[in-house]
């Protein structure tokens, strides 16, 4: 026996070193149909690892301080202005964490709808999808409270308007918005809590939340682009016929996503880490100014097809609450999908019509309600973003019905099929039309 | 030990016990953690009036003073903007100003204590932002009937020169008059009015 071998024993021994890896690595079997949208996985573990390491480093200089310095600049955006100037490496560390920010929202929104079109919500996979839903929760309060830190104005603002959210609520509302500030206004009390959810108690819960969502996973194994359950199908050693170990066919499939992904990442931190005022956005590089908001404020773009539809609702009955009832909503019914689709079929590729039908109208609302959302409200857009509002509601709350008997023209076949990339690639093309199409026209109106 | 019977009652009784007791000592232990997100003594005590000078304050002109940390407009009227003022009445929420969200001495067509000058809280009552003080005619992007007023630039929400809100918006409220009191033709207290 070698000594590697021998240290190993000692070891698994005294810790599930080996069955573990196998059970998780070596050992766990994917379904070998693993196409494009698969990436988005691992790739949001990489952006929390980034995130992790480079949230560190900028604790390591940045202080959470609202009040004034002796120039009269606030002391939290003097000291995001030294890490840019004067730290070495300072600008690259924080570049890498504001790029960071909005990279792991297009990663996990990928990541979810890659779970939408392939029914990787469904049955037995409900709970895989309840944890990720309380990390995409996770990751707004997180990227929330982040951008309060560089106390901008547009920090301040942003905040302000959140926060007044909470004010809404009946009742309890205005002393529950008070607790959430611990002061009447957006103060120093405020970015110093921020500071303390959003570097421990909220990570925290994310990595606990990441892991319960990678259990109940290997739990149920992956789902794949044809929905089919490779477990029903095993060779005579228990391998399910249509699996591969993740180790080592995905793990260099993954690493091939990582390095492309990374090209793509170091592009935008080197070249345009402010994204023409998409991720970081101008007015924030203003001091925070409690006296003047900015002409135009808008969330950062990941969150604006919600704050359209907080927008899009008017207030009636003497409060704005509703609004606020419509946001949280739009983001709580994701969570219910599992439930509300009634369809046996998972994949897309053997859906009926109507769900096509239903889903194509859903990525228009809401790439539509992002560009309305990150623009200035106007009488015809308010209108556009409230039909949009309906649809994406209607995306959802008609599932039951319309997934009721929408049965595809191919059957759902017995073992995994190849993925037509020729048609990945038409879709991925449609998409970025519509992008640009739906651009075009709200600045029209 | 003689071989005894397991007394499940007991065993129950004990679990839910001691479950209770232990949730009483949960809520309490969180008590003070929940407590420190309220505003601390500091902050609270932080909320001293203001007095200005407003002797230098032209008819048209609008000036911001901060109070406990909020803005507050000071703007001089014109004649012919306080003309103009029962003209938005059919347009708006609460031309009465019937909603407390001014003292009772600010309770008329101008929400003042003179016609003349309006002293007002910048803080939209929607969710917060400061509106933008719109005083141009009819311009282009808030119509041909605009007589002066103020505009949310968050969420659109639209308020006349008595910082009365109009129909059709998402702020729901009248803008919030603080309490106030002249000290003199030229000072103002802002924060109190005994």
């Amino acid at each position: 026996m070698s000594k590697g071998q021998k240290l190993l024993n000692w070891i698994d021994d005294r810790f599930p070193l080996s069955s573990m890896l196998k059970e998780h690595v070596t050992e766990y079997y994917a379904p070998k149909n693993f196409n494009f949208w698969y990436f988005f996985g691992s790739l949001a573990m990489l952006v929390l690892v980034i995130q992790i390491v480079t949230g560190i480093f900028l604790t390591m200089n940045y202080k959470p301080d609202g009040n004034l310095n002796a120039a009269g600049v606030p002391v939290a955006f003097a000291s995001v202005e030294y890490i840019m100037r004067d730290v070495a490496g300072g600008w690259i560390i924080r570049y890498m964490h504001s790029t960071g920010a909005s990279m792991f929202f297009v990663v996990v929104y990928l990541h979810m709808f890659r779970g939408l079109i392939y029914g990787s919500y469904k049955q037995p996979r409900e709970l895989v999808w309840l944890f990720g839903c309380l990390i995409f929760l996770c990751l707004m309060a997180e990227a929330f409270m982040g951008y309060l830190l560089p106390w901008g104005q547009m920090s301040f603002w942003g905040a302000q308007v959140i926060v007044n959210l909470f004010g809404s609520i009946p009742v309890i509302g205005p002393d529950l918005s008070v607790w959430i500030r611990g002061d009447f206004v957006v103060s120093d009390a405020t970015l110093n809590r921020f500071f303390a959810l959003h570097v421990i108690a909220v990570p925290l819960v994310l990595l606990a939340l990441v892991v319960a969502h990678l259990i109940a996973l290997h739990e149920v194994g992956s789902n794949n682009p044809d929905g089919v359950e490779i477990k029903k199908l095993k060779d005579e050693n228990g391998i399910p016929l249509d699996g591969i170990p993740f180790h080592p066919y995905y793990t260099v499939k993954d690493i091939f996503g990582v390095a492309v992904f990374l090209i793509v990442f170091s592009a935008i931190v080197f070249f345009l880490p402010e994204m023409g005022g998409y991720f970081l956005e101008h007015p924030n590089f203003d001091q925070a100014d409690p006296l003047k908001t900015p002409p135009h404020i808008a969330p950062v773009w990941y969150f604006t097809p919600f704050y359209a539809i907080l927008r899009a609702i008017p207030s009636f009955l003497g409060t704005q609450v509703w609004g606020v009832i419509g946001m949280g909503a739009a983001v709580v019914v994701i969570a219910f999908l599992p439930w509300l689709d009634r369809s046996p079929i998972k994949s897309i590729r053997y859906r009926g019509p109507k769900f096509k039908f239903m889903l194509v109208l859903f990525i228009i609302a809401f790439i539509g309600l992002g560009i309305l959302g990150a623009m200035p409200p106007t009488a015809g857009r308010t209108l556009i973003s409230q039909i949009l509002s309906f649809v994406y509601f209607a995306f959802f709350l008609g599932m039951p019905f319309y997934t009721k008997n929408d049965v595809g023209s191919v059957p759902v076949p017995t073992r995994v099929t190849e993925t037509n990339g020729k048609r990945q690639l038409q879709f991925l093309v449609l998409v970025a039309i519509t992008v640009i199409a739906a651009y075009l026209f709200a600045t029209n109106v | 030990m003689s071989e005894q019977q397991v007394d499940t009652g007991r065993r129950r009784f004990l679990t839910v016990a001691t479950s209770a007791v232990g949730g009483v000592a949960v809520v309490g232990v969180a008590t003070p953690f929940l407590m420190s997100f309220f505003p601390s003594e500091r902050a609270k005590a932080a909320g001293a009036p203001v007095e200005v000078d407003i002797s230098k304050l032209e008819p048209g002109q609008k000036v911001n003073v901060e109070w406990r940390g909020k803005p507050v407009w000071l703007l001089s009227r014109t004649k012919q903007q306080i003309a103009d003022l029962p003209k938005n009445d059919p347009k708006l929420v609460d031309p009465k100003s019937e909603v407390e969200q001014q003292p009772k001495y600010c309770q008329n067509e101008g929400r003042s204590i003179k016609p003349e000058l309006l002293v007002a809280v910048g803080i939209c009552t929607h969710l917060g932002c400061s509106p933008t003080f719109r005083p141009d005619l009819a311009p282009a992007d808030l119509g041909p009937e605009w007589l002066g007023g103020f505009y949310c630039p968050c969420h659109g929400s639209k308020f006349d020169l008595a910082a009365r809100v109009f129909k059709g918006v998402p702020a729901p409220k009248n803008l919030e008059i603080p309490p106030h009191k002249y000290l003199s033709d030229t000072r103002l207290l802002i924060g109190d009015d005994k």
